[in-house]
C-alpha cells in the first residue's frame, strides 16, 4: 500500500534487564485496520505506548503523514490526530458520561454543547449512549463506547484499540465492528490489539505479529488459519486441549435459589440463582463483566455467606461454612483479581502458599507454620504451571500478570480439589499458558472434580465446558449442553441485547 | 526532573538503612535547632546520646535508667506493632497503660498489707486485664459500629486521664498520706514491690517481660498462623477474607494483646520505678511507644533497639536539660523528628529516585 499513515523504522526500547521492543517496523496504511498480535510481553503494550507518546523509543523513527513524529506526551500525540483507547477504562462512577467526557479534554465546550455532540457523535456511528448517564450504571460496553466516543470527538487520524472486545457480549462486538468498518470508510486507521485470531480474521486488513519484541512478520489474516497466526505468536505448535470422555457423576454442588445482596453501591446482588455441577464436569458461566462474577465466586468460597438452605456440598448444606471449613471439604476457588484478592502482593509465593493450601497441604501444625513445607509446596506449583520466577521468595507483585495468574490458578488444581470455582482463569495469560491451565482444568474434572468456570472469554468456554450457563443482573441462566449453542443463543442468553436500546429510548 | 518509581519489591537494604539514616538527620537537624536556641550542637548530642552511658560522674545513676525507660517502651511497642502489622491503629496505648496500673494498683492495695507471693503475679493479671478491657472498648465500637479506632482510642487516653486524677486524690489516695495525692507508695510494702532484680541494672519484673514479648511476637509474627493472618490482613485485607481470616477477629485480637501488654507495663510501672499511682507517673510512655514500634520496623528486635535509643534520648534529654538548659519541648521536639524523618526517608523502601533523561512535563 503506498499510502502510508504511520510507519514505524526500527524502534527498539530497552528495560533494565529486558529489551521491550527490538528493532521493530511495519507501516499502517490509510483507512487500514491493522492488527497487533503477539502473546503477553511480546512487546505489544510498549510499542503501542511509544505510538502514543506515552514511553520514548531509544532508537528508531516514526514518520505521520510524511512528517517525522516523535510525541513525548500523549497530549501530542493526540494533537497530531493519535488516539487510544485502553483495556482498562478510567472513568469516574460517581459522574455521567458528557462530565467524563469533558475530564479528558483539554478546553471542553459548556456541558450542554458536549451532550449534544456525544449524542450526534454516537448516532453517526451506532454507538448508544446516553450522555447524561451516570458511569457507575453503565455495563462495561457502555464504558468503552464513553471511551470510544471521547476518542472521535477529536477526529483522530489513527485510533488505538487494546482488546477491546474481552468485555463485550457478542452483539456489542458485532456493534464495535460495525462502527470500526465505517470510520475506516471515512478513511481513519485503526490499530488494534487482540488475542482473539477469529475476530482479527474478520475484521483486519494487515496483521503484525510480535514475539519476544521482535517483528516476526507480517500477514494479510483473510488468508491464514487462526492457528497459522497462533504459530507465529507462540513461536512453535501448541496444543489445543484433548477432549476427554468422561461422563459426568454425581451433583457435587449445587445452588438453591441463592439471594445475596449487593456488597457495594456498585456491586451486583445475586438473584434466585441455582446451579448444579456433578463429578467430571465442568459448568461454563458467561455473562459480561459486572453481571455477578465476582459475588458468585464469592458466595461459593465462603467469603460471604448465604443464606442457610442455599447451597449444599455433597447433599450437606455449606451455606454458612467459612472459606477455610469449605476448603477443608474440597471446595476450592481461585478469584479473578489475582493481587490483592488472590493472592497478597507483598507477600513472597511462599506465604501465599499458606493463604489458602494451609489446610489442605498441611502447612500448619499446632497453629505453627511449617515453612520448609510451604516453600516446597510453592516450588511444586512453580514447577508444574511454568510459572516464571527466580524462585519461591519472590513477592507476589513482582510477578507479571500471567504467571501470577499460573500461580494462583496452580495453588488450587495442586491441592486436589472435590469442587473448583475459577474467575477468569486465563485473563491477560499468553496462548501457552491459557492452554495449559485449560488442559490442567480439563485434567482436574477427568479425574473426577467438579468444575465452574467463570469466564468472559467464550472461546475458552465453548472448549472447556460441558455445559454453558450465562450471569446476567445477577440471575443466572439454565445451564444448557454447550453442543446445543451457537453464537446468536449465547448472545440471547448473556442478555446483552437489552442495553443496546438505551440510547433510542432516553433520545 | 526527578521522579519516584515504584520498586518491583520493597528493598530490604532500605529496610535496614532508613532508621539510621533517620536518626543521622535528627542529630543533624535537632543540632541546628539546639544551634538556633543558642546552645553548643555538637555538645548537646553529645550530652543526649553519649553522656548517659559514659559521663564519668552522672553515668553510674543514668545507665540503670535506659533498661527503667526502655522497659515500657518496649513492652507496649511490641503490642502496638501487632496491631500496625494488621492496620489497626491503637494510638491509645497510654491510656490502656494507665488503665493497667489503676486496675493493678487498686487489686492489689485491696489486699494491703497482706503479704503473699501471689499477691504481685495477682496484680500483673489484673493490670493486663485493665489495659486489654481498656482497649475492648475501640474494638466493639468499631466492629459492631464501624467506628475509627485511631480516635475512639486516644479519646479514651484522656478519660483514662481523668480516671487517674480521680484515683490519685480520691479513691485510692493513701489514707495515712496527710491528704497529699497519690496512692500508697508500693517501694514500702516489700510484697508487691517491683525492685530491680539485679542491683544497678534497672532489670526489674517489666524488663523482662519486655524481652520475653520481643522474643514471643517473634515467633508468633514470623512462624504462628495467628501471626500470619495478622500480616495478611494489613497486605491485603480482602486476600485475607478469602483465605478465611475474619477480619472482626483480628481487631479483637490486635487491640486485645496491645491493650493488655500497655496495661502490664503500666503495672510494672506503678508498683516498680514510679513507686505509686499518681496523676504523672506516665511519662508519655503510651504515646512515645508508638515513635518505637514504627523506628523499630515494626520488627519485635528493631523494636528491642528502637527502645534503647528512644530511653537513650529520654534520659539524655534529661541531662541536656540539666547540663546546658535546654527547653523539655526542645527534647520532645527531637524526639518527634526521629518519627518524622523515619516516615520520610521510608519512602525509598519501595520507590527510587529516578532522574529523568528528558524534560517530559
Amino acid at each position: 500500500m503506498d499510502d502510508t499513515l504511520l510507519r514505524l523504522r526500527g524502534l527498539t526500547k530497552a528495560y533494565p534487564g529486558v529489551v521491550a521492543n527490538d528493532d521493530v517496523s511495519f507501516d499502517i496504511g490509510a483507512s487500514e485496520i491493522h492488527a497487533l498480535l503477539g502473546e503477553n510481553g511480546a512487546g505489544k503494550s510498549t510499542l503501542v505506548k511509544m505510538i502514543f507518546g506515552l514511553v520514548q523509543p531509544d532508537k528508531g523513527e516514526m514518520v505521520l503523514e510524511g512528517k517525522p513524529y516523535a510525541p513525548s506526551k500523549p497530549s501530542d500525540a493526540r494533537q497530531s490526530g493519535v488516539a487510544m483507547v485502553f483495556q482498562h477504562f478510567s472513568l469516574f462512577n460517581a459522574l455521567d458520561v458528557a462530565e467524563n467526557v469533558a475530564l479528558g479534554m483539554e478546553t471542553p465546550p459548556p456541558l450542554r454543547d458536549l451532550a449534544r455532540q456525544i449524542r450526534e457523535v454516537s448516532e453517526a456511528y451506532g454507538l448508544p449512549l446516553d450522555p447524561r448517564r451516570t458511569v457507575g450504571t453503565l455495563s462495561a460496553g457502555e464504558r468503552q463506547r464513553v471511551e470510544i466516543i471521547r476518542c472521535l470527538l477529536q477526529e483522530p487520524r489513527l485510533l488505538i484499540m487494546d482488546e477491546p472486545t474481552s468485555v463485550l457480549t457478542p452483539q456489542e462486538v458485532e456493534i464495535l465492528f460495525q462502527t470500526l468498518l465505517k470510520l475506516k470508510s471515512e478513511g481513519t486507521s485503526i490499530l488494534y490489539i487482540s488475542h482473539k485470531l477469529e475476530e482479527i480474521r474478520t475484521l483486519c486488513d494487515e496483521a503484525t505479529i510480535l514475539r519476544l519484541g521482535k517483528n516476526v512478520g507480517t500477514c494479510t489474516p483473510r488468508d491464514v488459519t487462526a492457528r497459522q497466526m497462533a504459530e507465529m505468536m507462540v513461536g512453535s505448535s501448541f496444543a489445543a486441549p484433548e477432549v476427554r470422555g468422561g461422563e459426568a457423576g454425581d451433583v457435587l454442588l449445587e445452588c438453591r435459589a441463592l439471594e445475596l445482596p449487593a456488597p457495594g453501591a456498585f456491586g451486583t446482588p445475586l438473584r434466585e440463582l441455582s446451579l448444579e455441577v456433578r463429578s467430571g464436569e465442568v459448568l461454563g458461566i458467561g455473562g459480561v463483566a459486572g453481571n455477578g462474577q465476582d459475588e458468585l465466586l464469592s458466595a461459593l468460597s465462603g467469603e460471604r455467606l448465604a443464606p442457610a438452605g442455599a447451597i449444599w456440598f455433597k447433599g450437606e448444606d455449606i451455606s454458612r461454612k467459612g472459606p477455610v471449613a469449605r476448603r477443608a471439604l474440597g471446595v476450592l476457588s481461585a478469584p479473578e483479581e489475582r493481587l490483592g484478592h488472590a493472592a497478597a502482593p507483598n507477600m513472597s509465593l511462599t506465604e501465599n502458599a499458606v493463604l489458602t493450601a494451609a489446610r489442605r497441604k498441611e502447612l500448619v501444625s499446632g497453629g505453627f507454620i511449617d515453612w520448609a513445607a510451604a516453600k516446597g509446596f510453592a516450588e511444586e506449583v512453580i514447577a508444574r504451571f511454568d510459572v516464571r520466577t527466580p524462585g519461591p521468595g519472590v513477592a507476589a507483585r513482582a510477578l507479571s500478570g500471567g504467571n501470577l495468574q499460573k500461580y494462583v490458578v496452580g495453588r488450587e488444581i495442586l491441592q486436589d480439589p472435590s469442587v473448583l470455582v475459577v474467575n477468569q482463569p486465563t485473563w491477560g495469560v499468553d496462548a501457552a499458558a491459557a492452554a495449559a491451565i485449560r488442559q490442567a482444568l480439563l485434567d482436574l474434572a477427568g479425574q473426577g472434580a467438579a468444575i465452574i468456570c467463570i469466564s468472559q472469554d467464550l472461546d475458552e468456554l465453548m472448549e472447556v465446558s460441558d455445559r454453558f450457563a450465562a450471569l446476567n443482573e445477577g440471575r443466572l441462566s439454565r445451564a444448557v449442553p454447550v453442543a446445543e449453542l451457537d453464537i446468536e443463543k449465547i448472545g440471547l442468553m448473556m442478555g446483552g441485547a437489552h442495553d443496546m436500546e438505551v440510547a433510542h429510548a432516553a433520545g | 526532573m526527578i521522579r519516584l518509581e515504584r520498586r518491583p519489591e520493597p528493598s530490604r537494604l532500605w529496610t535496614g538503612v532508613t532508621p539510621v539514616l533517620a536518626v543521622l538527620l535528627t542529630m543533624i537537624v535537632g543540632g541546628i535547632m539546639f544551634a538556633a536556641l543558642g546552645k553548643p550542637p555538637l555538645e548537646a548530642i553529645r550530652t543526649i546520646f553519649w553522656d548517659p552511658l559514659f559521663h564519668p560522674q552522672f553515668a553510674g545513676y543514668s545507665r540503670p535508667q535506659l533498661l527503667v525507660k526502655a522497659g515500657p517502651l518496649i513492652l507496649i511497642a511490641i503490642g502496638l506493632s501487632i496491631g500496625f502489622r494488621a492496620g489497626i491503629w491503637n494510638i491509645g496505648a497510654e491510656g490502656q497503660y494507665i488503665m493497667g496500673a489503676v486496675c493493678g494498683a487498686a487489686v492489689g492495695l485491696a489486699f494491703y498489707p497482706a503479704d503473699s507471693a501471689l499477691l504481685f503475679p495477682l496484680m500483673v493479671v489484673a493490670g493486663a486485664l485493665g489495659g486489654w478491657a481498656w482497649a475492648m472498648i475501640p474494638a466493639v465500637l468499631r466492629t459492631k459500629f464501624g467506628t475509627n479506632e485511631i480516635l475512639v482510642s486516644l479519646m479514651l487516653v484522656y478519660v483514662a486521664e481523668n480516671i487517674l486524677a480521680s484515683a490519685s486524690s480520691g479513691w485510692l489516695r493513701n489514707p495515712e498520706g496527710q491528704g497529699f495525692p497519690g496512692s500508697r507508695n508500693f517501694k514500702q510494702w516489700p510484697a508487691v514491690f517491683n525492685d530491680e532484680l539485679v542491683a544497678g541494672t534497672g532489670m526489674h519484673w517489666g524488663v523482662v517481660a519486655a524481652f520475653i514479648a520481643v522474643i514471643a511476637a517473634y515467633v508468633l509474627m514470623a512462624r504462628h498462623i495467628q501471626g500470619y493472618n495478622v500480616r495478611l490482613t494489613g497486605e491485603a485485607p480482602r486476600a485475607a477474607r478469602f483465605a478465611g481470616v475474619s477480619p472482626v477477629r483480628i481487631v479483637f485480637l490486635c487491640l486485645g494483646i496491645s491493650g493488655a501488654l500497655a496495661g502490664a507495663a503500666g503495672l510494672f510501672e506503678v508498683t516498680g520505678p514510679a513507686g505509686q499511682v499518681s496523676i504523672d507517673f506516665g511519662s508519655g510512655y503510651g504515646f512515645t511507644a508508638i515513635i518505637v514500634a514504627f523506628l523499630g520496623r515494626l520488627n519485635p528486635f528493631g523494636i528491642l533497639l528502637a527502645g534503647l535509643l528512644m530511653a537513650l534520648t529520654y534520659i539524655g534529654g534529661e541531662l541536656a536539660q540539666l547540663m546546658l538548659g535546654l527547653p523539655g519541648a526542645s527534647i520532645q521536639l527531637f524526639q518527634g523528628m526521629l518519627l518524622f524523618f523515619l516516615l520520610a526517608t521510608d519512602v525509598f523502601t519501595n520507590y527510587r529516585l529516578r532522574f529523568a533523561r528528558r524534560e517530559t512535563a
